[in-house]
C-alpha cells in the first residue's frame, strides 16, 4: 500500500486534488486514538534491563516506553537493549539505557501527523500523549496499515449497503399505501433452524435501511415469536412481517395447542417448557417479556385446542422510517 | 484488554475462523445458559459465557451482535454449528474450566459487566 506520506507536494491543486486517494482522506479523517495500540506495557526507570529484556520477550514487542508517575520519561528500543547486550550490562537500571528524548504525538492528531514523522525520523513507533501529556497508548506503521485497511473495509460494507439498499422500493412504486410483506413457515421442534428467519428479517430490515437498533429490535423480538413456534407448537406455525415506512407489524399464527392462561403466559418467569427443553437453554419464561420490550404494542389471543395468534407492532417516526415515503398519516388504514 | 490477549491468556481454543482478534475489544461480559436472557441481557460488543454449545446460541449471538463466545466445560459444538458460526461471523472459543472461573478471569482481566 502506498501511504500518503510518498506525495510530497503539500499543496495541492484542483487536478491533483481529484487524484487524492481514499486512502490519503482517511489519513486526515482517521484520528491516532483511533488507530494505536492501547494496551501498552510501560517500563519503570528502576526496572533491570535483565526484566526489560523479559518483558520484551514475553510480550512479543520490540520497544516500549519508560514512565515514571504517569508521566513519559524516555522509550526504550531494540537498539538500545542491544547497547546494553554488548556492554554485558544487564543488571543496570533501564534509565540508563532509555532514550530520554521521545518524539511524541497527540491522541487527537490526525494519523497523518505520525505519516509525517515516520517519513522524517527513524524511528519504530511513536509514543501518543492526551493534551495533559499522559500516555495513552504507542503507533506503529503497523497500526497505521492496519487502522486504514480497517477503515478502508467498513466504507466498502457501507458502499455495499447503499449499492443493494432496497430503500427506494417504497418510493418507486406508486399506491396509496405500499407495503413489504415477509412470510416464513416454522416447524415444530426444528432448532437446527431456529433463528434463521429473524436473521434473515434483521438483514432485510438493514438492506431497507432500518437503523441497526431498529433491526436489533425486530431480529429480537422475531427470534422469540419463532422459538415460541418450534418449542410450543403441535403443527408449527407461520411468522408475518409487514414492513411499511411507518411501522413495522409482526405476527405469528399457529393451530394448537393454544395458551389456558394468556395472563400467566405473559408473567416474566412463566414457563412450561419441558426439561428437555430447558436443557437446551430456552423455557426460561422470558420470551414475551422480551418481545414486549422490543415492540409498542403486543396483543396475544389463544384458544386451546383452536391455536394461538400474536401480533406486535412497533410505530416508526420520521427519523427512524424504514425505506422513503413516511407519511404521518399513514396510519389511517386503507 | 483485545480478544487476542483474552484468548491467550485465559488459554481459550479458537473453533471458528481465524481473524485479527487484537482489533475486537469487548465492551463488557454477560453470562447466562438461557437463551431468552441473554437476548435481554447481553449487550452489542460484550463477551457471553455459556456452557451451552448447541446451534441455537449463533442466532442469539448474531442477534445480539457479541463480540464473542466462551463454551464452558469442554462442551464442544458440532461441525454445524461451527459452520453456521462462520458464515453469521460469530466468534466461538472454548475452554476446559467451568463458567465461574472464567468470569473471575475475565473480570480480573478488566472485562467487566
Amino acid at each position: 500500500m502506498v501511504l500518503p506520506s510518498v506525495r510530497k507536494s503539500i499543496i495541492v491543486d484542483d487536478n491533483a486534488a481529484e487524484d487524492i486517494s481514499r486512502v490519503e482522506e482517511l489519513s486526515y479523517e482517521l484520528k491516532i486514538a483511533e488507530v494505536m495500540t492501547r494496551d501498552v506495557l510501560f517500563i519503570s526507570p528502576e526496572m533491570s534491563m535483565r526484566e526489560v529484556i523479559e518483558l520484551f520477550r514475553k510480550g512479543h514487542i520490540s520497544g516500549a516506553p519508560v514512565v515514571q508517575d504517569d508521566m513519559l520519561v524516555g522509550i526504550i528500543s531494540m537498539e538500545d537493549l542491544i547497547r546494553c547486550l554488548i556492554n554485558s550490562d544487564q543488571d543496570s537500571k533501564a534509565a540508563n539505557y532509555m532514550t530520554p528524548n521521545v518524539i511524541t504525538v497527540n491522541a487527537r492528531d490526525p494519523i497523518v501527523e505520525a505519516v509525517k514523522l515516520f517519513v522524517n525520523v527513524k524511528v519504530g513507533r511513536l509514543v501518543v500523549l492526551n493534551d495533559e501529556k499522559k500516555v495513552q497508548g504507542i503507533i506503529t506503521k503497523g497500526d497505521i496499515t492496519r487502522g486504514l485497511l480497517n477503515a478502508l473495509q467498513t466504507d466498502y460494507k457501507q458502499e455495499e449497503i447503499r449499492r443493494y439498499r432496497a430503500s427506494h422500493l417504497f418510493e418507486d412504486i406508486e399506491s396509496d399505501r405500499t407495503s413489504l410483506i415477509l412470510r416464513y413457515n416454522i416447524k415444530a421442534r426444528d432448532f437446527t433452524h431456529g433463528g434463521a428467519a429473524s436473521s434473515n428479517i434483521k438483514r432485510a430490515l438493514v438492506r431497507l435501511g432500518a437503523s441497526p437498533q431498529l433491526a436489533r429490535r425486530v431480529g429480537i423480538a422475531v427470534y422469540e415469536a419463532e422459538i415460541n413456534l418450534i418449542i410450543h407448537t403441535n403443527n408449527g406455525g407461520y411468522l408475518r412481517v409487514e414492513i411499511e415506512p411507518h411501522r413495522i407489524s409482526l405476527e405469528t399464527t399457529d393451530d394448537g395447542p393454544g395458551i389456558p392462561d394468556v395472563t400467566q403466559a405473559l408473567k416474566p418467569g412463566y414457563s412450561t417448557a419441558t426439561e428437555e427443553i430447558r436443557e437446551l437453554g430456552f423455557g426460561a419464561g422470558m420470551g414475551l417479556t422480551n418481545m414486549s420490550r422490543c415492540v409498542d404494542t403486543l396483543v396475544l389471543e389463544s384458544e386451546p385446542g383452536k391455536g394461538t395468534h400474536l401480533k406486535m407492532r412497533i410505530f416508526l417516526n420520521k427519523e427512524e422510517s424504514v425505506g422513503e415515503g413516511w407519511s404521518a398519516s399513514a396510519d389511517k388504514e386503507l | 484488554m483485545n480478544l487476542a490477549e483474552i484468548i491467550e491468556k485465559l488459554g481459550l481454543t479458537v473453533l471458528t475462523e481465524e481473524k485479527d482478534f487484537s482489533s475486537i475489544i469487548p465492551t463488557g461480559g454477560y453470562t447466562s445458559d438461557l437463551l431468552s436472557c441473554v437476548m435481554a441481557g447481553a449487550t452489542h460488543g460484550c463477551i457471553w459465557v455459556t456452557l451451552q454449545a448447541h446451534s441455537n446460541i449463533i442466532a442469539v449471538a448474531a442477534l445480539d451482535e457479541v463480540s464473542a463466545v466462551i463454551i464452558t466445560e469442554g462442551a464442544m459444538p458440532d461441525a454445524g454449528t461451527i459452520a453456521r458460526a462462520n458464515q453469521e461471523g460469530v466468534i466461538l472459543l472454548s475452554t476446559a474450566e467451568p463458567s465461574f472461573p472464567v468470569i473471575g478471569k475475565l473480570w480480573e482481566l478488566g472485562v467487566k459487566a
